[in-house]
């Protein structure tokens, strides 16, 4: 207040001034909220938490909270975090709420994770995600458990597409966007456990 | 205002600004699916259905929730646009049982008949799909809560259009669900009471139609047969004076159900559940099937020659014994106006003008000076812009339920200013400016005390008789007045409802609005029973012929003629213990008479007592003939089904009467004969201020418990006491006596105890209630119950314990 707007603004980068409070979780040594300058390369953020946890190497982030679109680790660590820097990667940075996992971690269940939450969260209002926020789910735990077919990756994305843009509220292109997303990067992980394609030796 | 231009599909429309998209498209004929939107409801946009294609939006809008902007260019079948549409079919089919085979609403299904067009050959959902537990919410709609596809139509219109906080989606996601209000009423007979309430507006049964599915569908029907089966019978409901148009439907020539024929001057899309349901008492165990004589030996069924030639033989001898005034004809107003003009004719032929259809009323003096009929001075589409309205001796929601349903709309998007004098404080479903209740015995004098303060508000001296009954003007009756004209309101009415019409001060109040409308500037609506317009312009009353044609003397009335007994009645389509007021009087009337003869739909106890010869005559849903509603709409009703067993239809019955009994006249080849023997227009009010202040008023005993007389909604008459479902609602209470607790405790008695209810000779046991919506002093005894007939009137009772 007292150094006035300006000031303010200018810590950060051009069209996303200030500082960002961004809330670290996941597989890092000291997960926490941080207030940064906007524009702080993920690296240096990574750092600030105390670095992939264990030692090990990092896999994926999702920088914005659930909703945004999953960015893999080679892009992630040359973005910065600021609202044209995440965007450009293909992501958004939402809420701030950075996700970071490590080298061990199955997307395929953070994916049956992610779309659970949203099946959960779903109000009902409106027909889109009301029906396909469960869809979606048992798809994906399904595919999860290892009974699942090649058609499901396809119905899969194609329920998400369904879903987005065609809802009340911002809920349902929260939760088609994380299956975009996984899909697009993470496929082989999904084919992997798709009895179909992995016939026994 | 100016118009605007849009462009859909390439085709330039006109608009108003804010209309949403989807009201232009229908109205231009571009089918757009929808599942949530009606035009009667607010949008909720939740189907997801109507999702368009808008040049420069970012996404697909829904058509019912965009407003038009000048020059905007929409797209219904582009490829965003349908991709967006068969989303929608492909997740509202997922969890939707695939049982159209056995469904009700099959072929008539707006999810079935939009998702040939819109759905996928086949489904690509491989979950378990959800299931729902049905509620029991009533006798009226069944409920399969694993269809419903979460449209919130059913809410949205219990809430804005019926008035009523019944049902409400309860749970999140694919979880929620459709379920009546936890703290509503039941039914005593509901499965699983406890956990839900019971859906209890008089009309309900609207949501069956609203229903795109079948979730809801009409109960009494329920599995009776395929729609694609059944053939529509244009019909107009003869249970109230609105007339509201239905298709009565038949499968192989038998009545199958009641669904609404929208008429948007009369009942739009809606229809009463008595409308609805009132077709079911057709195929009743107690249908009169064949005609019956009673001899030394008792009731004997016959054939039709021996019931006519009975029933002739025993008019005329009664006749060259005691003379033709000794005979009367009693008639169910809710009849066509064919057979109403038939039945006074056929009397007035035979020498009698003892006719009538107003067996409830009490109050004859302003015969003479009355219009052409009872009615509405307001068209009933009118009732919606209804700005200052005065309820006089009404309860609109239950006596004529449509008319309640747009009185409330007058509340609520109007803002009317709604004040009522009743004598009940009745349970109405939008908000009073003022409740004034009163006892009978005060009405004329709290009306004319409104007359006062309003010749105070206005400066117009008093009328000298209305002065004569008024005492002094308290708050209410002064806020009553200051609330009719305040503003600069321009649609007023004085709604007189059957409290008020069968008030023994009848013409006095009459005679009052009259005078408050015409200084007011309001329209004087008169809301009487069923077709009883038609039975006014048919003749069936005592002081005038067809169409208001002068007869040479005056004949009985109603009253006179049940209070003393004559030596014949003709009782068309009545049980008097059970429709007249003065339902006691009328029953020793009729068991002393030497010779009665009845038409019947319905086999009744008390008429096994009274009566020598029954005619079966059929059911309203079997017949042909005209009605005429409140504001003289002329509306040709016409028979769905062949009349049961050897019920013959009612004019044909009176036709061969009138030709055994060798009158002159009755040689009519069909129904168009009939119509063609009386004038019948597009009929007009003339005035209905003709009528004076009566200064002899009916003496009250203000220390007596008097008995206060009202009919259920669903005993008005005898094809309602016979359907079934509506017999098993919240409307039809069991018979007990109401008391306000002021008055239950000064007779040192308690509810739920049996008490004796004495009325001169008569006494009867029933139980006790509390009812504080009634005055002090007043016992609430409903009518229309064999348990209460031999009471009559609003008289004096005493009440004891035990």
């Amino acid at each position: 207040m007292r150094r006035g707007g300006e000031w303010f603004r200018d810590l950060g980068v051009k069209n996303s001034g200030g500082t960002k409070l961004f809330s670290v979780s996941g597989h890092v040594e000291k997960p926490g909220n941080f207030e940064v300058p906007m524009g702080m390369p993920f690296k240096e953020l990574l750092e600030m938490a105390g670095g992939v946890w264990k030692g090990r190497k990092l896999k994926a982030v999702i920088p914005g909270g659930s909703s945004v679109p999953v960015v893999p680790a080679e892009t992630m660590l040359e973005a910065n975090m600021d609202y044209d820097g995440l965007s450009e990667i293909g992501s958004a940075i939402g809420a701030g709420s950075v996700i970071v996992m490590d080298e061990t971690t199955c997307m395929v269940s953070v994916l049956e994770r992610l779309t659970y939450f949203y099946h959960e969260e779903s109000c009902g209002q409106c027909t889109p995600c009301r029906e396909g926020t469960g869809w979606l789910y048992r798809i994906v735990k399904r595919i999860n458990n290892g009974t699942g077919t090649l058609e499901d990756l396809d119905t899969l994305l194609d329920v998400a597409n369904r879903i987005e843009g065609h809802t009340i509220c911002a809920l349902g292109d929260a939760a088609a966007w994380p299956v975009q997303s996984f899909l697009k990067h993470y496929r082989h992980e999904f084919e992997a456990k798709i009895p179909a394609l992995n016939p026994p030796d | 205002m100016s118009t605007i231009n849009i462009e859909v599909d390439g085709q330039t429309l006109e608009a108003n600004p804010g209309q949403m998209l989807i009201e232009v498209t229908d109205q231009a004929g571009i089918h757009i699916p929808r599942f949530c939107y009606h035009p009667k409801l607010s949008i909720a946009a939740n189907c997801r259905m109507c999702l368009v294609d808008v040049e420069k939006a970012p996404k697909p809008l829904p058509a019912c929730a965009t407003p038009v902007n000048d020059g905007m260019v929409v797209r219904t079948q582009s490829e965003r646009a349908r991709s967006a549409q068969n989303g929608t079919m492909e997740f509202l089919l997922i969890n939707h049982p695939l049982d159209c085979p056995i469904c009700d609403q099959g072929g008539e299904c707006p999810l079935q008949d939009q998702s040939i067009e819109y759905g996928a050959n086949a489904s690509r959902y491989h979950e378990n799909k959800r299931q729902v537990k049905n509620d029991d919410i009533g006798p009226l709609i069944a409920t399969w809560m694993t269809r419903c596809i979460q449209c919130t139509r059913c809410v949205r219109f219990s809430e804005e259009i019926a008035g009523v906080m019944e049902l409400g989606m309860v749970g999140r996601g694919e979880h929620s669900m459709i379920k009546t209000h936890p703290d509503g009423e039941a039914t005593p007979d509901q499965v699983g009471a406890a956990l839900c309430s019971s859906v209890n507006s008089e009309v309900s049964g609207n949501v069956i139609e609203l229903c795109p599915v079948g979730a809801l569908t009409a109960r009494p029907s329920k599995y009776a047969a395929r729609v694609w089966e059944m053939q529509n019978h244009a019909q107009i409901s003869p249970h109230d004076c609105v007339g509201a148009n239905l298709n009565v439907q038949t499968l192989r020539g038998e009545i199958i159900r009641a669904m609404v024929r929208e008429n948007h001057q009369v009942n739009g899309y809606w229809l009463a559940d008595r409308d609805r349901y009132g077709y079911e008492s057709v195929y009743a165990d107690t249908r009169l099937k064949r005609p019956m004589i009673k001899d030394q030996s008792g009731w004997r069924e016959v054939g039709w020659e021996t019931a006519l030639r009975h029933a002739a033989a025993g008019l005329n001898t009664v006749k060259q014994r005691d003379g033709a005034t000794k005979m009367g004809a009693l008639a169910n107003p809710s009849r066509t106006v064919e057979e109403l003009f038939l039945l006074q004719k056929l009397m007035r032929v035979l020498g009698s003008d003892n006719v009538d259809h107003r067996l409830r009323q009490d109050d004859f003096r302003d015969d003479l000076l009355a219009p052409l009929y009872p009615g509405s001075e307001l068209e009933i589409i009118q009732f919606e812009s209804l700005d200052r309205v005065l309820l006089l001796g009404s309860n609109i929601r239950k006596e004529q339920p449509l008319l309640g349903v747009a009185l409330r709309q007058a509340a609520v998007n109007n803002a009317a200013s709604i004040s009522a004098i009743n004598m009940l404080d009745y349970d109405f479903h939008f908000p009073l400016a003022n409740t004034h209740i009163v006892s009978p015995g005060d009405m004329v004098t709290s009306l004319a005390n409104v007359a006062v303060a309003v010749s105070g508000i206005t400066g117009v001296s008093l009328d000298a008789d209305i002065q004569k009954r008024a005492t002094d003007t308290n708050a209410q009756e002064q806020a009553i007045a200051a609330s009719l004209l305040s503003g600069d309101a321009k649609n007023k009415a004085i709604i007189m409802g059957a409290s008020a019409l069968n008030h023994f001060e009848a013409s006095a109040l009459s005679a009052i609005s009259a005078w408050i409308c015409e200084q007011i500037g309001a329209k004087l609506v008169k809301l009487p029973e069923a077709n009883s317009a038609g039975a006014w312009l048919a003749g069936c009353v005592p002081h005038r012929a067809e169409h208001g044609k002068e007869v040479a003397k005056t004949g009985l009335n109603a009253k006179a003629m049940l209070a003393k007994p004559l030596s014949a009645y003709l009782l068309y389509d009545l049980e008097p213990g059970l429709d007249a007021s003065r339902s006691g009087e009328a029953l020793s009337s009729l068991e002393t008479a030497d010779f009665v003869v009845q038409c019947a739909a319905f086999v009744s106890d008390e008429a096994m007592n009274y009566a020598d010869v029954l005619l079966p005559i059929a059911h309203y849903t079997e017949n042909s003939g005209t009605y005429i509603n409140c504001e003289g709409r002329v509306q040709a009703s016409r028979a769905a089904a062949d009349p049961f067993g050897e019920a013959r239809p009612g004019w044909k019955v009176l036709r061969v009467l009138g030709n055994y009994l060798e009158l002159e006249g009755f040689d009519y080849i069909d129904l168009a004969d009939v119509q063609d023997d009386y004038v019948l227009g597009d009929e007009q009010i003339v005035s209905q201020s003709g009528a004076s202040v009566n200064d002899s008023p009916v003496k009250i005993d203000s220390k007596a418990i008097y008995r206060y007389v009202e009919t259920p909604m669903y005993r008005l008459d005898a094809s309602l006491r016979h359907a079934a479902a509506l017999q098993q609602t919240m409307d039809t209470p069991t018979p007990a006596v109401g008391l306000n607790e002021k008055t239950l405790v000064g007779l040192g008695l308690a509810a739920g105890a049996e008490v004796s209810v004495r009325q001169g000779e008569i006494e009867l046991k029933l139980l006790l209630e509390l009812d504080n919506r009634l005055p002090d002093n007043q016992a609430f005894i409903p009518a229309g119950y064999a348990e209460t007939s031999s009471l009559s009137g609003y008289e004096p009772i005493t009440l004891e314990a035990g």
